[in-house]
């Protein structure tokens, strides 16, 4: 495009997306978007139509939780605004890059109450890493540029775009951007030279090592460096449900995933550690448990590229701002200099495993009825591993991170600050559409398979081969399990009996459609919804009062944990 | 513990916005908040008073530095600052014997008399946050009928 041309500002700022690498955007048109909509009618930009803004927003996250490229949503100004905020904010707390672009109003109708206003800026204020509202037209290439950038960069989360209509209608010359002025925008990624070497230092002396693995190892990409340090010096390795993936769970390294559902030897390992190294992680309440009583004996490095994040929850001895991959990088390096002892965490190794063979995870198989876990079990029989899991939240997220065996990164995708229930049916389309050749599974709860799958007409319409695992309780599982341990069995309001048939729901929208009773059914019917080339939905209905176990109840320490909690710890 | 933070921050819209409302979603209470352009036409500065008696200041220089419209910030030391503020203050000024008191302290305190009627007068004064809080003090039993203050600006003595 010659700089000379003027083009209006709708084909600006998707000229400005393709610019940026671009290739699919997920939206949902509005009033104060049609110049925009308009444009892309003849745009080869790929637009994927969702049935609802929030599943936009959910679909830009899980093609940038899958491909690790920045999502992008689009909605019109108003309703269409405010239906983006759940996964703005889901993008937030997960620190997932992802523009999301809104329409406004025409700039002199600002404030006056008019059609379909909102003021989005204001209130997504608090959970975007940045936000613009448009003034000048021509700046828009520019802002588009900014946007991509701090989305992806440094700690990535999501940045807003807000634009009145009257920049959509602006015509300007078109220059392309590729400078940036960000004075105040520098992130840290190199670790200090000095702190590296401290905590190679301490990874050297550790008889009672512990890796504690987040999602910036995930979004760093340092998988192979948690790899290498774990593996040269024999440190077992636990990760958030932020990470699950980062370490491969079929490793005997591995202990699962920690805190309150974690397995019982990841959290007493970590327990009992007596260096706790926590690599883009940020000591959530949801894996610590009882602050004051996490890793009590255990020196700790935090790894983080936020700085706000080291010593916000836990005051480590030795910090590190930096990038996860560059900083545990530098640390191999270090520890290049240092002599090793080789066995040195060999009898701590064999107290993990004392731990592992007495606390396993388990569940009660016998019975007619399906065990919510043995399908978690029999999807990964399916598949051989080899496939992408989204979720929503409760307790069919906590049995698909039990029971399934990660292996590498970016292939457990779901919604860990925020806790969205209504994420994995579009995160899934998401997904899939970012990585075509790959198998995408959403095990999902009957409850939040009913806030979005409106989702199905988009999986339709673009035949996304999606394949739904519904893990049907007919309750709200994870309240009424919490009903059920502290609120006296009291169940109030958590049984969702009442709902339709999913598998006809599915074959109403012209895909595939299954109801699973027996459990020698559910390989087959797997399989089955695989090979289909549609959009597959299958209703397991399983044991209606299943919890998750082991579980560490909010705010206790380890030593509460229900399920899997050995009372003997020290020398078992 | 009160602090002064002086903080560079570009010249974009919104900015006020984000700064004031980090400082309430992390539960800091703002003293004072001053904002103008600095020595840089692009980019303004503030100075922030807090107290950080409930949370320790740096999480909160660290939430602040994730701004991105945010470039530099200082926490002030109070040994080594220049801190001023300015005040208009009306009195009541019906009763001689209040008002003759009353320009008393303003030449004590090196305040101006800005304006004056028969039934008030207005001082205006420019001192560090300790002298205004005196002089505030002694002139309220003289009949303050409107205070008017800037918040603090400050800066760093020397070259610090």
């Amino acid at each position: 495009m010659s700089p000379q041309q003027r083009i209006s500002g709708a084909h600006a700022i998707i000229q400005a997306l393709k610019d940026e690498g671009c290739d699919v955007i997920f939206g949902f048109p509005g009033g104060v978007v049609i110049p925009f909509y308009d444009a892309l009618f003849d745009s080869d930009l790929r637009h994927v139509l969702v049935r609802h803004e929030q599943g936009a927003a959910h679909a830009a996250e899980g093609y940038a939780r899958a491909t690790g490229k920045v999502g992008v949503c689009v909605a019109t100004s108003g309703p269409g605004a405010t239906n983006l905020v759940t996964g703005i904010a889901d993008a937030y707390l997960d620190s997932i890059p992802m523009v999301a672009i809104t329409g406004q109003v025409k700039a002199d109708l600002i404030g006056t109450d008019a059609f379909q206003e909102a003021d989005t800026t204001g209130i997504t204020l608090p959970i975007v890493k940045h936000s613009y509202l448009v003034t000048e037209p021509h700046e828009l290439p520019q802002i588009i540029h900014e946007a991509f950038h701090i989305a992806s960069t440094g700690r990535p989360g999501p940045v807003l775009i807000d634009i009145p209509v009257t920049a959509a209608l602006a015509e300007f010359a078109y220059e392309k951007a590729t400078t940036l002025d960000l004075p105040g925008y520098r992130p840290t990624m190199r670790g200090h030279t000095k702190q590296l070497r401290a905590a190679a230092k301490a990874l050297t002396e550790s008889l009672r090592p512990v890796l504690y693995v987040g999602g910036g190892v995930i979004s760093s990409g340092a998988a192979e460096e948690v790899f290498e340090l774990a593996t040269r010096l024999q440190i077992p390795v636990t990760t958030t449900l932020m990470a699950m993936g980062a370490f491969p769970e079929t490793h005997p390294l591995s202990l699962g995933m920690l805190g309150m559902h974690g397995t019982a030897y990841a959290n007493w390992a970590v327990h009992e550690s007596d260096l706790l190294i926590a690599v883009g992680t940020r000591f959530d309440d949801r894996v610590t448990g009882k602050l004051s009583a996490f890793a009590p004996h255990a020196t700790k490095i935090h790894i983080d590229i936020d700085p706000a994040e080291i010593g916000k929850n836990v005051e480590p001895r030795i910090p590190v701002v930096g990038d996860a991959k560059l900083v545990l990088r530098g640390i191999l390096t270090e520890l290049e200099d240092l002599e090793l002892q080789p066995g040195l965490t060999a009898d701590w190794l064999e107290r993990v495993e004392k731990w592992r063979a007495a606390h396993p995870l388990k569940y009660d198989a016998k019975g007619g009825e399906i065990a919510p876990q043995y399908v978690v079990e029999q999807i990964r029989e399916v598949t051989g591993g080899d496939c992408i899991i989204t979720t929503d939240v409760g307790q069919h997220q906590m049995w698909a991170c039990q029971y399934f065996k990660y292996t590498e990164p970016r292939q457990f995708i779901s919604s860990g600050g925020l806790g969205t229930m209504g994420f994995g049916l579009p995160a899934a389309i998401g997904a899939q559409i970012g990585c075509p050749e790959r198998q995408v599974i959403d095990i999902a709860g009957d409850g939040g398979f009913q806030m979005t799958m409106q989702e199905l007409g988009t999986a339709m319409a673009y035949e996304v081969p999606i394949v739904v695992a519904i893990l049907n309780n007919r309750f709200l599982g994870m309240v009424r399990q919490w009903q059920e341990l502290f609120w006296k069995g009291r169940y109030s309001y958590t049984d969702i009996a009442v709902q339709p048939d999913f598998a006809k729901i599915a074959e109403a929208y012209g895909a595939f459609g299954a109801t699973v009773t027996a459990k020698d059914e559910v390989a087959d019917t797997l399989r089955a919804a695989i090979k289909d080339p549609r959009p597959a939905v299958i209703d397991f209905v399983v044991r209606r009062e299943e919890s998750v176990y082991p579980m560490v109840p909010s705010g206790a320490t380890i030593t509460e944990m229900i399920g899997g909690a050995p009372s003997k710890r020290g020398k078992s | 513990m009160k602090h002064t933070l002086s903080v560079l921050v570009e010249n974009k819209p919104g900015v006020l916005t984000r700064v004031a409302g980090l400082f309430a979603r992390r539960g800091f209470n703002i003293e004072s908040l001053v904002v103008g352009q600095s020595e840089n036409p692009n980019m303004s500065r503030m100075t922030i008073t807090i107290d950080a008696a409930e949370h320790p200041i740096d999480q909160v220089t660290k939430q602040l530095h994730k701004l991105i419209n945010v470039v530099k910030i200082r926490d002030l030391d109070p040994e080594s600052m220049v801190a001023r503020e300015l005040a208009l203050v009306r009195l009541s000024a019906e009763d001689a014997t209040k008002r003759a008191e009353a320009m008393q302290l303003a030449e004590l305190f090196k305040a101006q008399v800005v304006d004056v009627d028969r039934k008030s007068l207005v001082l205006e004064i420019t001192t560090t946050p300790d002298q205004l809080a005196s002089f505030t003090k002694l002139l309220q039993p003289l009949g303050i009928v409107e205070l008017v203050r800037t918040g603090t600006v400050a800066i760093g003595r020397g070259r610090g």
